[in-house]
């Protein structure tokens, strides 16, 4: 009996060592398998996950508007206070006030890229985006306005 | 056709000639030495070369591929770093001890290099015990490591130095009795007979499942006395920082991992020569075409192939096999390797004494 186990624990042992030569030998002798990117060199063809969360940036469409109410929940819900919502109230021609964003200011040195914002944002007017090549001689070029310059919010937006 | 034989008498007939006996001998030691320490330094860069590029691959990653082409001079370059640097002395070491410990490791190295018959008739020193010379030499190194660990006066060192000798000791005996298998089916220790034991087919075939099980054995074995993974506990670099080289830096430092691919060379290339016919070429029983086609490779390739062939199985190892603890080390030699060698000894003390073996 003891020998039986003895004879089996060496089999074990070996048959389950082969196994795992057999995965690094698979690896050794096909190198498409090859997952190092290259990064300065493959810079125009490299290929980034999409769930890579590089930076808050707000989408905007071809009539320069985007869905920001200026509701402030992504403010609320940051935890290192890496955005601050200035809001603004617009007069609409029928002379009704409504709340608007005057400024969504991001600050990237802040932000640990924790997707609580995005979470939070009830109109998804705010999303992550795959850029990492952030790094900038002075430090105030990290503060940025996220909706642009003369945007507006789309119509039916609430 | 190429070989190294004629070169070799071409040389010694010309300094015969030209100089009296004994100033030809002594010209013919200085070029061998000269020889062993520029095979050592060729080996030592392509080794690691080799090294890190199969690790890449098995990892899934590239490897080296900035300096040189392909990553070509990468060890070349990291070789003249360790140079440039400075090779610090721990305050409190044994100087004498500490100075002295890398040469004692690179020196066992040069020492086996002696009996290795790297092509036809191409042979320092063909000493009638070669087998038993290396078994007993290559035991030495663990004299260097000790003196290391002793000498740099510093807990990790000392441990990672107590752990190679309790390993080297332990795994000696299984490494042993594999090199035994092949000298009890060839009825020699002289490596230059071993290998014309081989004229008709390696060992390893002829020597059926007993001779591949003293081959698997022989490459755990030396292994773990090369104090490579999966059996690096001498280094231990997770647990001991470095091991017995903590305190070691440049030039030092860098003769102590030269040793260690010295070493993997040295073993494989005795691994080579038991077991797969050393410089012999690939022949088959009496197919004659076949033999004599395979005679056309140089026997110097055949070695180097074959070596290098054991080396990457070596590195193949290191790089999918998880680490040992040290008692489990000690529980794989005690409990399975020595038993399963002394019975396979058993079985082909049998094998060769009824002829079975072709």
């Amino acid at each position: 009996m003891f020998l039986k186990d003895y004879i089996s624990d060496v089999v074990n042992g070996v048959s389950s060592l082969l196994k795992g030569m057999r995965k690094t030998g698979y690896y050794f002798t096909h190198p498409k398998e090859i997952i190092t990117e290259q990064y300065p060199d493959n810079r125009a063809t490299l290929l980034l996950s999409e769930r890579f969360k590089g930076e808050v940036v707000m989408p905007h469409d071809a009539n320069n508007e985007h869905t920001c109410t200026g509701c402030t929940a992504c403010e609320l819900a940051c935890p290192n206070g890496t955005i601050k919502v200035v809001t603004k109230f617009e007069v609409s021609p029928e002379g009704k006030k409504k709340k608007a964003i005057d400024a969504l200011v991001y600050r990237l040195e802040l932000c640990t890229m924790c997707n609580l914002c995005i979470v939070a944002c009830p109109s998804d007017a705010i999303k992550m985006a795959p850029n990492f090549e952030h790094s900038v001689f002075d430090r105030t070029k990290l503060t940025k306005v996220l909706n642009q310059p003369g945007s507006k919010i789309r119509e039916g937006i609430e | 056709m190429f070989s190294l034989e004629g070169i070799t008498t071409n040389v010694q007939d010309w300094l015969f000639m030209k100089f009296n006996p004994t100033l030809a001998l002594a010209m013919e030691c200085v070029i061998v030495i000269l020889l062993a320490i520029s095979l050592f330094a060729i080996l030592g860069l392509v080794l690691v070369l080799m090294e890190r590029k199969v690790a890449a691959h098995i990892q899934i990653r590239l490897g080296p591929n900035r300096v040189g082409p392909g990553g070509m001079f990468q060890t070349v370059a990291d070789t003249l770093k360790l140079i440039m640097k400075e090779g610090l002395v721990p305050d409190l070491a044994d100087k004498f001890l500490f100075n002295l410990a890398p040469f004692v490791v690179m020196m066992v190295g040069m020492l086996l290099l002696a009996p290795i018959a790297f092509a036809k008739n191409f042979q320092i020193w063909d000493i009638n015990i070669g087998v038993l010379y290396i078994s007993s030499v290559s035991s030495l190194s663990v004299i260097g490591i000790l003196m290391a660990g002793w000498a740099s006066n510093n807990k990790y060192s000392l441990l990672g130095a107590m752990r190679s000798g309790a390993q080297i000791v332990s795994y000696e005996l299984s490494a042993g009795f594999a090199v035994l298998t092949i000298v009890v089916l060839t009825g020699s220790l002289q490596l230059s007979e071993i290998v014309n034991a081989q004229q008709n087919g390696w060992w390893i075939f002829k020597g059926h499942i007993p001779a591949v099980i003293a081959f698997v054995l022989y490459i755990i074995a030396v292994t773990a006395e090369t104090n490579r993974a999966p059996f690096d506990l001498a280094e231990a670099e997770s647990e001991l920082t470095a091991g017995f080289h903590t305190e070691y830096s440049g030039m030092r430092f860098a003769l102590f991992f030269l040793a260690e691919y010295i070493n993997i060379f040295i073993v494989c290339a005795i691994g080579a020569t038991l077991f797969f016919g050393g410089w012999m070429p690939l022949h088959i029983g009496n197919w004659e075409a076949f033999n004599h086609i395979m005679d056309y490779i140089p026997s110097s390739v055949w070695f180097m192939g074959k070596t290098f062939f054991l080396i990457f199985l070596i590195m193949w190892f290191r790089w999918t096999f998880p680490r040992l603890r040290v008692d489990q080390l000690l529980n794989l030699e005690w409990k399975y390797l020595l038993p399963i060698s002394l019975f396979n000894l058993l079985l082909v003390a049998v094998i060769a004494i009824l002829g079975w073996h072709f």
